[in-house]
């Protein structure tokens, strides 16, 4: 016999514990799935938590939430095989409440906010695996069938939050053919060194963390790659777009090598011990590949609604899965309310995003992921930025300085890039990011 | 290709430092048939556990054990339904702890 809940969500990472949360709250019997042991357990991540999401949610979070670290420096670096240009920007700021960004363990942080689900009433169910979706002959959905014996749940609402690959959203007929381009490979290492030698390479003090934010690393694969601190560890990882990756003949973890071996990189991870190897599928297409959000009794929430922010200088998942979770949950929890779980009752939950950063942002930014993969952007803009200084800062005696204007021509003559091309680029940047 | 300072390392050390709680139950299917006449390969090279190795007959041996179960093996396979995929039974598979 089928267990009754009012709703199901599927998926404890942070879209979906957000999602119980605010059912839960609201009163409503919840039941939140997780096919892992324990939430988190599925999870990596390219390392930022920007939580101020959370300061509505679960007011003064920081005081409690399990983070590793608070990044104080950002560094966005450009590099080629032997340079790199880096803009390093640090504050004193983000170290201190309310923070900005910091880095953590899935298993840690995303069990953490189940658990605020489960104190607020939810009903967490681990080590259990949905199935598929229980439909009516008209389509609509009333529960999920799970790998447990008698385990299908019957709800008047489902919330999706089954990841990157939601075989749920797929099902329910949401998800267009889906488009490898649209997708990137995050594999990483967490490197096991003494704290006191990360705050010395790193320039650290207590709590505070780095995080750089890598292009140019990845060869013909267009990615980018990342390293990271946390207390006791470093992370270092790249992001490769699928096609590439496959097309490259490189493995991950010789494209992990070489940014790990790269001559400002290496002294930076030296000597780390390897702790943990991980990877990922990420859904860096933003705008262009998201699905419908909403089907007669189904939301669909965080990575399984391609809600990730991959824009260049902006990456960010876990504030987006945050974000669109509690909007699926508080929509969810008032169409309960009204009775009502058909498709139109439920539209309110894209309103609600579009009012929030969630889609304001991925709208505004919907040209960036393509921009930021580009071939210019991928290798030639480094190359062109790294050879420019180099020529600004060689001294070149007896030569007299040459203008900046004619080391521009040649340099960018030299990476193959055209003055138009650049004035092009400029412009499509300006449009992206203004 | 080695890091400066840090040892070289095997791909079995490397997959060493996962967790696998592994299930009795393949959650991956491969077609071999349809494998062994395919010349691109891509989940050889994509898959960052590194479960597909060719084989001497053309085909392709397949790991399901320590599965990251991230997907892209199916994502970049040009044969549709070469490789069938779902998630391994619930509280199996792989368990990360710091990542």
């Amino acid at each position: 016999m089928a267990e009754r809940f009012e709703a199901v969500v599927v998926g404890a990472g942070p879209a979906g514990s957000a999602a119980a949360l605010q059912l839960a709250r609201a009163g409503r019997a919840v039941a939140l799935v997780e096919r892992g042991p324990y939430p988190g357990s599925k999870n990596m991540f390219g390392g930022v938590v920007y939580a101020r999401v959370l300061d509505t949610l679960i007011p003064g979070w920081w005081e409690e939430a399990p983070v590793e670290r608070w990044v104080t420096r950002r560094a966005t670096v450009v590099m080629t095989p032997t340079q790199s240009l880096t803009v390093d920007f640090r504050t004193v700021d983000w170290g201190e409440p309310p923070y900005n960004g910091a880095t953590a363990f899935r298993a840690d942080f995303d069990r953490w906010l189940a658990d605020q689900a489960v104190a607020a009433g939810a009903e967490l169910i681990c080590s259990t695996t949905v199935t598929g979706l229980e439909r009516d002959s008209s389509g609509r959905v009333h529960g999920v069938r799970t790998d447990r014996p008698d385990g299908d749940i019957e709800a008047s609402v489902v919330i999706a939050c089954d990841g990157v690959n939601s075989f749920l959203a797929k099902e329910a007929g949401l998800y267009p053919e889906r488009d490898a381009h649209f997708f990137t490979l995050g594999a990483k290492e967490v490197l096991a060194l003494p704290r006191a030698e990360i705050d010395a390479r790193f320039g650290l003090r207590d709590r505070q963390g780095a995080d750089f934010e890598i292009i140019g690393c990845t060869g013909d694969i267009p990615g980018g790659g990342f390293l990271y601190t946390n207390c006791d560890s470093v992370a270092v990882g790249v992001v490769l777009q699928l096609p590439g990756l496959a097309r490259s003949g490189r493995r991950p973890e010789d494209v992990i090598a070489g940014l790990k071996a790269h001559p400002s990189i290496a002294p930076l991870v030296d000597g780390g011990e390897l702790k943990e190897y991980s990877a990922h599928l990420i859904p860096e297409g933003g705008w262009e590949m998201m699905p419908a959000m909403v089907g007669d009794g189904i939301l669909v929430a965080g990575d399984a609604a391609a809600l990730c922010l991959a824009a260049g200088i902006w990456l960010e998942g876990v504030n987006f899965a945050i974000g669109s979770g509690a909007a699926a949950g508080e929509t969810a929890a008032e169409a309960l309310a009204a009775g009502d779980t058909r498709a139109p009752a439920l539209a309110r939950y894209r309103r609600r995003l579009e009012e929030s950063f969630v889609l304001a942002d991925h709208r505004r930014l919907r040209r960036a992921p393509a921009l930021v993969l580009s071939d210019r952007v991928q290798s030639r803009y480094p190359d062109l930025a790294c050879n420019l200084v180099q020529s600004l800062f060689t001294v070149e005696n007896p030569a007299p300085k040459p203008g900046l204007r004619r080391l521009l021509r040649q340099q960018a003559s030299r990476s193959g890039v055209g003055l138009r091309h650049l004035a092009l680029d400029g412009w499509r940047a300006l449009r992206t990011f203004g | 290709m080695t890091t400066v300072g840090v040892p070289a390392q095997s791909f079995e050390d490397r997959m060493d430092t996962v967790e696998f709680r592994v299930s009795p139950v393949a959650h991956i299917v491969v077609d071999g048939d349809q494998c062994r006449g395919c010349t691109t390969r891509e989940c050889v090279t994509a898959c960052p556990a590194n479960l597909f190795v060719p084989v001497a007959d053309g085909g392709i041996l397949f790991n399901y054990e320590q599965c990251f179960e991230c997907g892209t093996c199916y994502m970049v396979c040009n044969r549709r339904g070469a490789i069938r995929w779902s998630y391994p039974e619930g509280g199996h598979g792989v368990v990360f702890r710091r990542s």
